[in-house]
């Protein structure tokens, strides 16, 4: 093992130490966050009718409601460490069957509008520092201001009237066109539809991607090419920059190569933060285009106060975002070796 | 439209498909189902997955009403004690065939049997596997009032009751009551995969279970051998989209031809559509505040209906429910058999109101009123109901204080025996019967319970307990036309509302009715080419 290896090996394993303790307390949170809200799964159910004090008491002990709290979170810990976050309350199946059949779809969702927010927000960004101060800048920067604070809700159906029932280019929601009905392999629809060799299907599926993309990646596309803009600002004033022109390089070679090289690591950081805010996004966007993933279910899951539901779900949310932000820190470490120090 | 058919087109050209085009029906559904078992959920979005579509019950609700109709049973006689009812099946009942199932034989006693020991039976493996929570079994007290269930001979089935109870024939039609396949889920048993009938349900239903796609789509094809016949349409999806305007959207475009629950303020808008047609009944509900009749000074009937008459209900119409809806003046629904017409409604009649107040003795009154946090079908915002309640109230010298909690919060505490103020709620029906209005919310034995005014008069009392053990519909009828005279003297409630039910459809489709219950199905349902 080269001296190299061994040091990006004992960074992974300090990164990985330190992701423990922020676990534990996101159980904590999880845990307690449903059960603070008012309300309580079994007076839901019952609904107008209400329900017996001997048919609730009987729930109770059903649910393991009746228990001390901390004897219930011990449960749940103890649960989540076999890999089981126990049944929903409403449907009866185990949360994580529930959860992993929906999250590929969130998870497509998610990548292609990060993909829109990157390919669009990047070299916007760029060509704003390169123009500051120009038409193109302030273009630039007032787009994604107004992207940045606009409602999801509202700009969702607002592209849904306008592009779906105005000028019917875009199917307004769902996943797939209801003539398909492709067996999920891997969750992702375009993935499977190519599987499954449906060209058609694909297309249907890449079709319904588009508003919702767009919808979801609004955000963090403004919030992508603001950061670029600002980072590439910041690393142009540069004296490496000023020596680099200097010495007759291209200007291509500058922007490209020095500045933009530089400037992508506080760009990476945000890319990697935007995974948290894709994921909130997500649970308004997937509410509008009625799109299957977690957001929707986790939705359902609160207003039902299912709470095996709502832990188990927030703590495998919180997993995942600790685990793409991991990444995203030794991604650091391949653009800069001097953080692996 | 013409878009869908040609990328249908399109589509069966590529999938080397028969020239015949496919007739489908897309359904945009509310709601995800929580499952496919009826008897263990209680939710209309879980029943329109299942009871409406894939199962049968022993006898269902007439199309577009709350009448009783065979189904599986052709006939049924009550015993003159009224403690036996004797079904006699039909004898030409196939399950459905699935590439899951193939079913050997046709439908007998034997399944309407285990469809109920399932939920009664505790050693009966599904009742094993639900934990006994076969919630609308319990709710409906079908475990203490079902004695025993005999197989007479293979197609004849005899309940023995413990009680006589009428009501126990509408229960039936109730999506709980949906009659399973035993083989299927024997084999499944053997199996060892009792829960798959819980995901791949087999009825006799109209429809018959191909797919399903978890929150995004529910696929049914008609079901060949169906004992009323093939459907018209071939297939039936179901798109799962919650938001009601996209709904709206998606009909519009032709992505669906069929949707529930329009949001009240687009209905105009739809109406005015050249493609779309809004169906429109008034709903089987009712909204209602409940005074604490167990409380001073509203122990006082005059004191209840001064307050009655203090209220402008026509107003709440108006502006809470955008006009689609009506004064309710009886607990039950206009719509329901035993509806008593001749009942007059107390007046708005702020003057008189203050006069009835001074003459109770009651001055400077300080009352709550709770206005539910949450929409429901009989009620679109109860806050702002309460509202015009405490203006209107404030003209005759009532001051009143609004209240609210969190929703299930908000429903024990309103059972709740001493209980400080009126609480509006409302209830839809279950299975048409009157019982399960006057019965479950009016009852002596509903105080602290489902009874959210207390309100516990014997002379009512009687009067619906008679009525649960009479066979005969029209004796019936008469002791609950009585009971809502009586209701109407002692007014435990302000009668305030039944909401109108809108259902939007796309032009082309056919033979879609409204069903009073509030579920949705499709039998005889087409679509025009």
């Amino acid at each position: 093992m080269t001296s190299q290896t061994l040091t990006m090996f004992k960074f992974i394993l300090v990164k990985l130490a330190q992701l423990v303790p922020t676990f534990i307390g996101v159980t904590i949170v999880a845990f307690a966050f449903i059960r603070l809200l008012p309300g309580d799964p079994i007076l839901l159910m019952a609904g107008e009718r209400g329900i017996s004090a001997e048919r609730y008491a009987q729930l109770q002990a059903q649910f393991g409601f009746d228990r001390p709290l901390p004897v219930q979170y011990w449960e749940f810990l103890k649960g989540l460490l076999h890999g089981d976050l126990g049944n929903s309350l409403v449907t009866h199946s185990p949360v994580v069957g529930e959860f992993f059949s929906r999250f590929p779809a969130t998870m497509e969702l998610s990548l292609f509008a990060l993909a829109f927010a990157v390919i669009i927000g990047l070299p916007a960004g760029v060509l704003a520092a390169i123009r500051r101060g120009k038409t193109l800048d302030h273009t630039v920067v007032g787009i994604s201001l107004t992207g940045y604070s606009m409602p999801i809700f509202w700009w969702g159906l607002l592209l849904i009237m306008f592009f779906s029932g105005t000028l019917g280019w875009t199917p307004v929601s769902g996943r797939i066109s209801f003539m398909y009905f492709i067996e999920p392999v891997t969750g992702f629809m375009t993935i499977d539809t190519l599987l499954a060799g449906d060209w058609g299907a694909f297309l249907s599926a890449l079709h319904h991607l588009i508003l919702p993309a767009i919808v979801l990646g609004t955000i963090p596309l403004a919030v992508i090419a603001r950061q670029t803009r600002s980072s590439m600002l910041e690393v142009l004033g540069e004296d490496y920059v000023r020596t680099a022109r200097a010495k007759g390089l291209s200007s291509y070679r500058v922007i490209m190569v020095h500045t933009l090289r530089n400037a992508l690591i506080s760009v990476v950081t945000v890319i990697g933060l935007q995974v948290g805010l894709l994921l909130a996004g997500a649970i308004l966007t997937e509410t509008i285009f009625s799109w299957p993933g977690i957001g929707k279910w986790m939705i359902d899951a609160i207003s039902r106060r299912d709470y095996p539901s709502v832990q188990g779900g927030l703590v495998l949310i919180a997993f995942i975002v600790m685990i793409v932000n991991l990444l995203v820190d030794l991604a650091y470490g391949v653009i800069n070796p001097r953080i692996r120090h | 439209m013409k878009k869908t058919l040609l990328a249908a087109g399109v589509a069966a050209m590529m999938m080397g498909a028969t020239p015949v085009m496919a007739k489908t029906l897309v359904y945009c559904s509310e709601g995800s189902p929580e499952g496919f078992d009826p008897a263990i959920y209680t939710t209309g979005t879980t029943f329109d997955a299942t009871s409406e579509t894939v199962f049968n019950m022993l006898v269902q609700f007439k199309p577009g009403t709350t009448e009783l109709e065979p189904a599986i049973a052709k006939s049924w006689e009550v015993s003159d004690d009224g403690l036996s009812v004797t079904f006699h099946l039909r004898d030409d009942i196939k399950f459905q065939t699935t590439d899951f199932f193939t079913p050997s034989r046709p439908l007998n006693a034997d399944d309407v049997i285990w469809s109920f020991e399932r939920q009664m039976d505790k050693e009966n493996p599904y009742y094993k596997l639900a934990n006994g929570n076969f919630e609308y079994f319990n709710a409906m007290s079908m475990g203490e009032l079902i004695k025993s269930i005999e197989k007479v001979d293979a197609h004849t089935v005899k309940f023995v009751l413990t009680e006589p109870n009428a009501p126990f024939l509408a229960n039936l039609a109730m999506p709980f009551a949906a009659i399973h396949s035993q083989e299927y889920e024997q084999q499944l048993i053997d199996e060892g995969k009792p829960q798959q009938a819980n995901q791949k349900p087999i009825g006799t239903g109209p429809f018959q279970f191909v797919a399903y796609r978890e929150d995004a789509a529910i696929r049914y094809q008609a079901n060949p051998d169906y004992f009323r016949g093939k459907q018209p349409i071939d297939n039936l999806v179901f798109a799962i989209t919650p938001d009601a305007q996209v709904r709206y959207q998606k009909l519009m475009a032709g992505e669906c031809q069929v949707m529930p629950f329009p949001n009240p303020a687009d209905v105009k808008a739809m109406k005015q559509n050249d493609e779309i047609q809004v169906l429109q009944e008034p709903g089987l509900n009712v909204a209602y505040l409940a005074y604490n009749t167990q409380q001073k000074p509203f122990d006082q009937p005059e004191v209840r209906r001064a307050l009655n008459m203090a209220i402008n209900k026509q107003a709440i119409i108006d502006a809470v429910f955008q006009g689609a809806g009506e004064v309710a003046k009886n607990p039950i629904p206009p719509t329901m058999w035993s509806y008593n017409d001749a009942v007059k409604d107390d007046p708005y009649d702020p003057e008189k109101a203050k006069q009835m107040l001074a003459d109770a003795g009651v001055k400077n009154l300080k009352m709550d009123i709770w206005a539910m946090p949450v929409q429901r079908p009989y009620m679109p915002n109860a806050r702002r109901a309460a509202e015009l309640m405490q203006a209107d109230l404030a003209k005759v010298g009532v001051d009143v204080n609004i209240v609210t909690y969190e929703w299930g919060e908000y429903l024990k505490r309103a059972s709740a025996v001493d209980r400080k103020g009126a609480v509006i709620l409302g209830w839809t029906g279950d299975n048409g019967d009157p019982d399960n209005f006057m019965g479950t919310l009016l009852s002596c034995a509903g105080v602290g319970g489902a009874n959210r005014s207390q309100w516990c008069y014997k002379p009512f009392d009687d009067l619906i307990q008679q009525a649960r053990t009479l066979s005969d519909q029209a004796e019936r009828a008469k002791l609950y036309e009585k009971a809502q005279v009586i209701f109407k003297q002692q007014a435990p409630w302000d009668t305030l509302a039944h909401s109108t039910v809108f259902m939007p459809i796309r032009k082309e489709v056919t033979g879609y009715v409204i069903n009073p219950l509030g579920l949705h199905s499709f039998e005889g349902v087409d679509i025009q080419e």
